[in-house]
């Protein structure tokens, strides 16, 4: 794991930061660099992403941490990456290239926090409607939805 | 009732008697969508036996049933989904929502769930409860019978002959 930490150090520099947290190593990086960093660690042996996900800081500037699990299956291994997205459009490269399993992880993102992948083949709703109105995960959405309720059907 | 010639004979107008023989022969919808289909199940099992009520025949196709029991919470995207198949069952219907989920939302008192069935399609019968005990849906399942033999929803004019649609 160290040997990996290290390679990655010297390939990337100080745009990565390694931080050991109790159960795992963390990285943060910038957006630009996610695909070539996520790359570089599946061809040194993480060749599981278990997951994508984000969290909304709202108050802070960026304001999404959008966060990749990966997985070593020599080492039985984990790792963290994290990467912060803010602005009116917030996006970042798709790592769908990579790793297939990233695909509905990015829509789901795209489809409740409103993170454009870019380069993601279909990047379209998941869970919500087609035509929903709004990314329902983000913390400044209200809990009970945009608009009035629906009238009562009686027949 | 009269006897004549000592045969036993009802007399009745065609509507009660269509009512009558509907009421004892509900045929639900399963629409089992969350925790209030166990009691469903439960319900139509041999300890609560919904047979003894005539509404035992629980059909997978909306087509060959005549009353939906929706039985859970109906998130957004299903909505139309039920709608559809509220649609696909043939006339007369009816509509049982089952649970606090199914009547208002219940807990779900947010934008991912519906806030009750009857925006969607119309619901003849509500039976509270979070989930409802098989005795307060077989309870649910006896007022519809009682609201089907006293006439009921006014029978759609799809149904009706073209001539009584003339008429009407």
């Amino acid at each position: 794991m160290n040997e990996i930490l290290q390679a990655l150090a010297e390939a990337f520099g100080d745009q990565v930061q390694v931080a050991h947290k109790i159960d795992q190593a963390v990285l943060t990086l910038p957006k630009e660099d996610i695909a070539q960093v996520v790359r570089f660690l599946k061809e040194h042996g993480f060749r599981i992403l278990l997951d994508i996900t984000a969290v909304d800081r709202l108050e802070r500037q960026p304001r999404f941490d959008v966060v990749y699990h990966l997985y070593h299956l020599d080492l039985h291994d984990w790792i963290r990456l994290v990467v912060q997205v803010g602005g009116e459009e917030p996006e970042l490269p798709s790592v769908t290239g990579l790793f297939a399993a990233a695909n509905w992880a990015e829509r789901e993102i795209y489809d409740l926090f409103g993170v454009v992948f870019r380069g993601h083949p279909d990047l379209k709703r998941i869970m919500m409607p087609d035509d929903w109105i709004g990314h329902p995960l983000r913390k400044d959405y209200p809990l009970t939805g945009l608009g009035p309720l629906p009238p009562l059907v009686r027949e | 009732m009269a006897a004549i010639d000592e045969e036993p004979v009802l007399f009745s107008s065609m509507k009660k008697l269509s009512a009558w023989a509907r009421s004892n022969s509900l045929w639900p919808a399963q629409f089992g969508l969350a925790c209030c289909a166990i009691e469903m199940m439960a319900t139509a099992a041999s300890r609560f036996d919904l047979s003894r009520f005539g509404a035992e025949v629980m059909r997978a196709s909306p087509r060959q049933a005549d009353v939906m029991i929706v039985a859970g919470r109906v998130c957004q995207k299903m909505g139309p989904v039920l709608r559809e198949l509220y649609d696909q069952m043939p006339e007369p219907k009816w509509v049982i929502a089952m649970g606090a989920c199914a009547s208002c939302g219940g807990v779900f008192a947010n934008y991912a769930v519906v806030q009750g069935v009857d925006r969607i399609v119309p619901v003849d019968v509500y039976v509270p409860g979070c989930p409802p005990t098989p005795e307060g849906l077989i309870e649910g399942v006896m007022q519809l019978q009682k609201k089907i033999r006293a006439g009921g929803r006014p029978i759609m004019p799809a149904m009706l002959p073209a001539t009584e649609v003339a008429k009407a």
